[in-house]
């Protein structure tokens, strides 16, 4: 048992009541699983949901079989354990990253007092009620009772409150944010789990795409878009440079097939607001001024902006514009692109070059950042494996039996 | 190169300003321009690094619509300078609340001197030749430091040149100085007045206030106001409620908005009879697709570029504002005046931040 704590500007939209527990389960206890398929289940018959692309990916990951698949991979016959409370602080501008961390946190064993964005998201709300009612029906009250969603300003005594009682502590949301929160101690041994701000890059094979039959390009394209342009180019997995393997003809030739492909989607599914027009417009002046390794600005509208560079620098990932603005770099080697990848590196996207490849890279090069080598298309698929981090790992405990 | 600029203003200072019909201006705006785009090219290393990334070819002249533009705010991030620094005789800043970045315009000798001779050309051509007496519809504090120059100051001090016993309308806590104005109008009984203020502060600290004191004045007077409507538009009022309220509190009927940037001083775009703006012979405006930058023509709404033929001394000849406007029409404005006519909507919006950004950042 486990009193939460209560104050004037603490809104329990979820739990709350004075018999919370926050003794642990087991990673994949049965009842938490079944409860998650449930939950998936009803968001996905309700009809709402497929107007909400975002929460329909929440639904299909926490379905029953991809929970099973995922459980089997943590078989190893260790004993573990949640490690007791987490306290989740969720990003503002994402608005189902709340429902993965709360999962994946509640799948580790822990009980989870989540804090909602402050936000007008339909998303939240909705994930919320159904969170809400299935919590409520009777069949589930270990689940019920182990979890709290609340919502609160900017007030530093209820993140004090909230982290004193935290065995781990998960925030989302940039450096910024995650300096603020770690101002309030964690008990002695309460773990921190920072998601900070990133960096995402790609690498394509010139020759493969300069090959690639109309159908497969199309697709590419369009996979490229997902990653690059759903989120506006601002999440921490959305690629911001794009890195060609091949001599610069080659880079040239299938560059200018592949962002015609990527040209196509973005022209079909993506409206740039006129603030980004002159966001982009004021980025590319400032890296013409600032910059002499820009050769020249490629782009038939506002829509893709390509900054093509002849030599690529250390702090690239400092330079950040959304909505559609990439560097670009052509090299036969890509251990050229290694003394410029830092621990800011998340997510290196790839298509036409063997994974095996990459992986060698991140190997023989000792990087220390890369936390993550997934095809196009993959980027914002966000997985219990996330930011270099095993959350089922770090979310629970181990206790060595011998 | 002894600059460009100055033969071709003082050339233009005896037509007219606005008498220019479009042929006619836009063959003097590409020649005029053209030499102007170069100028700058030559001497400020970022509008020429700026100039190229859009395709800029020097030594070649182009037509207003394919002048290289630069964004408004990098007047916040760089130094852009196209005379030598000994040659600044005021640097004038936009009026940032503290903390936020402002611009910084480097006027020379030339430059200075064109901007207020423009501006009075301008406006003269509205309240006529003649300098009547004028209220400052502001605190004297504004103008203290004139080593810095604010817009606001900068704007007091070049309509201060259109009209003579240049007299403070509020005190140093923004209170209307009654016994000041007083004394003032009684002077000047049976005589027109000027009144000069920023839109923010003519609203606030006079309308309102005067509304609040329950006394109501009766001026003859003409009223002109601009430095944007933002605080307003927060506060629902428009160009039509501003002008009532104003005619209700000061008894000014004649009431003329201008727009314009600390970044084109002087050669600044009034409002006519008919309620649209217009631009002189020293301005121009273009509107461009939001999507493609593509000049529009009159009807399309879109992001407002602006063109001043005065910036000698820094980059500033064209600006891709962040304000979205429409061309309402070329040449034939019912109040006779040519050259386009536009109207200005506002503040492009801030889009909705998408991405894992800062918890804290904005909400």
């Amino acid at each position: 048992m486990c009193m939460l704590p209560t104050n004037d500007k603490l809104n329990y939209v979820i739990g709350g009541q004075v018999d919370f527990s926050a003794r642990p389960l087991l990673p994949f206890d049965g009842k938490v699983r079944a409860f998650l398929s449930l939950l998936s289940a009803r968001l996905i018959a309700d009809a709402a949901t497929r107007t909400m692309p975002d929460v329909m990916s929440f639904a299909w990951w926490c379905r029953k079989s991809n929970i099973e698949r995922l459980a089997k991979t943590y078989d190893d016959g260790a004993l573990r354990i949640g490690r007791g409370l987490a306290f989740h602080v969720t990003p503002t501008n994402m608005p189902v990253n709340f429902a993965f961390s709360w999962a994946f946190s509640l799948l580790s064993g822990n009980a989870n007092v989540v804090r909602l964005p402050n936000r007008d998201f339909p998303q939240i709300p909705f994930i919320v009620r159904h969170i809400a009612d299935l919590l409520n029906e009777g069949s589930f009250t270990e689940v019920r009772d182990m979890n709290a969603f609340v919502t609160y300003g900017r007030e530093e005594e209820i993140t004090e409150a909230l982290s004193a009682i935290a065995d781990v502590r998960i925030v989302w949301g940039g450096d910024a944010t995650i300096r603020t929160i770690r101002k309030a101690p964690l008990p002695t041994r309460g773990v921190d789990v920072g998601f900070a701000d990133r960096y995402s890059f790609c690498m394509l094979g010139a020759t493969k795409i300069l090959n690639l039959d109309q159908a497969d390009l199309v697709r590419l394209g369009a996979h490229f878009f997902n990653d690059a342009y759903i989120m506006d180019q601002n999440a921490c997995s959305s690629p911001r440079l794009v890195v060609w393997h091949g001599s610069d003809s080659e880079g040239e030739q299938a560059g200018d097939r592949f962002w015609g492909a990527v040209r196509m989607e973005v022209e079909r599914r993506y409206e740039l607001a006129a603030v980004s027009s002159v966001d982009k417009f004021a980025q590319a002046c400032r890296d013409a001024i600032e910059l002499d390794c820009l050769t020249g600005l490629k782009h038939e509208d506002n829509r893709i902006y390509r900054l093509r560079l002849n030599a690529i620098f250390a702090d690239i990932d400092s330079r950040r514009c959304n909505s559609g603005y990439f560097y670009e770099y052509t090299t036969t080697n890509l251990d050229d692109i290694a003394p410029i990848v830092t621990n800011k590196f998340q997510t290196l996207t790839y298509f036409g070059l063997p994974r095996e490849e990459l992986a060698s890279f991140v190997q023989r090069n000792r990087l220390s950042g890369i936390d993550r080598i997934v095809p196009v298309g993959e980027a914002m698929d966000i997985g219990l494996i996330w930011d270099g981090y095993d959350l089922i790992r770090t979310l629970s405990r181990v206790c060595d039996v011998r | 190169m002894q600059t460009y600029a100055t033969p071709v203003i003082e050339e233009m200072l005896g037509t007219p300003p606005f008498a220019l019909e479009a042929e006619a201006k836009n063959a003097l705006y590409a020649r005029t321009l053209s030499d102007l785009t170069l100028h700058h090219y030559e001497r400020s290393r970022e509008y020429r690094r700026v100039s190229r990334l859009v395709g800029y070819k020097p030594q070649t002249e182009l037509q207003v619509e394919d002048i290289p533009y630069i964004p408004v705010r990098l007047f916040k991030e760089f130094e852009l300078i196209s005379v030598d620094r000994r040659e600044v005789i005021k640097t004038m800043t936009s009026s940032g609340t503290s903390g936020q970045a402002v611009s910084r315009i480097y006027l020379d000798r030339i430059t200075a001197t064109n901007q207020t001779k423009v501006l009075v050309k301008i406006v003269s051509s509205f309240i006529g030749g003649k300098r009547l007496p004028l209220l400052i519809v502001d605190s004297p504090t504004v103008i203290r430091d004139r080593a810095l120059f604010s817009a606001r100051g900068a704007g007091i001090l070049g309509f201060s040149m259109l009209g003579h016993d240049v007299t403070y309308m509020l005190d140093e806590n923004y209170q209307i100085d009654f016994a000041r104005l007083d004394t003032f109008l009684e002077k000047h009984q049976g005589n027109r007045i000027l009144l000069f203020g920023f839109t923010f502060i003519v609203w606030e600290y006079l309308c309102q206030a005067l509304r609040r004191s329950g006394r109501q004045l009766k001026i003859d007077g003409i009223l002109i106001h601009g430095g944007g409507w933002k605080k307003l538009a927060s506060l629902a009022v428009d160009n039509a409620t501003f002008k009532k309220v104003v005619d209700e509190t000061c008894g000014v009927s004649s009431v003329y908005n201008y727009y314009g940037m600390v970044e084109q001083t002087g050669s600044i775009f009034m409002e006519c009879s008919q309620g649209v703006l217009h631009a002189s012979i020293y301005s121009d405006i273009i509107v461009r697709d939001p999507i493609t930058f593509s000049a529009l023509g009159p009807g399309s709404t879109g992001l407002l570029q602006l063109v001043s033929l005065l910036p000698t001394s820094y980059p500033g000849h064209s600006i891709l504002t962040e304000d979205i406007g429409e061309v309402l029409g070329v040449d034939d404005c019912p109040c006779g005046r040519k050259g386009k006519y536009f109207c200005v909507q506002g503040r492009v919006k801030n889009a909705e931040v998408r991405g894992c950004s800062d918890v804290y950042a904005s909400h």
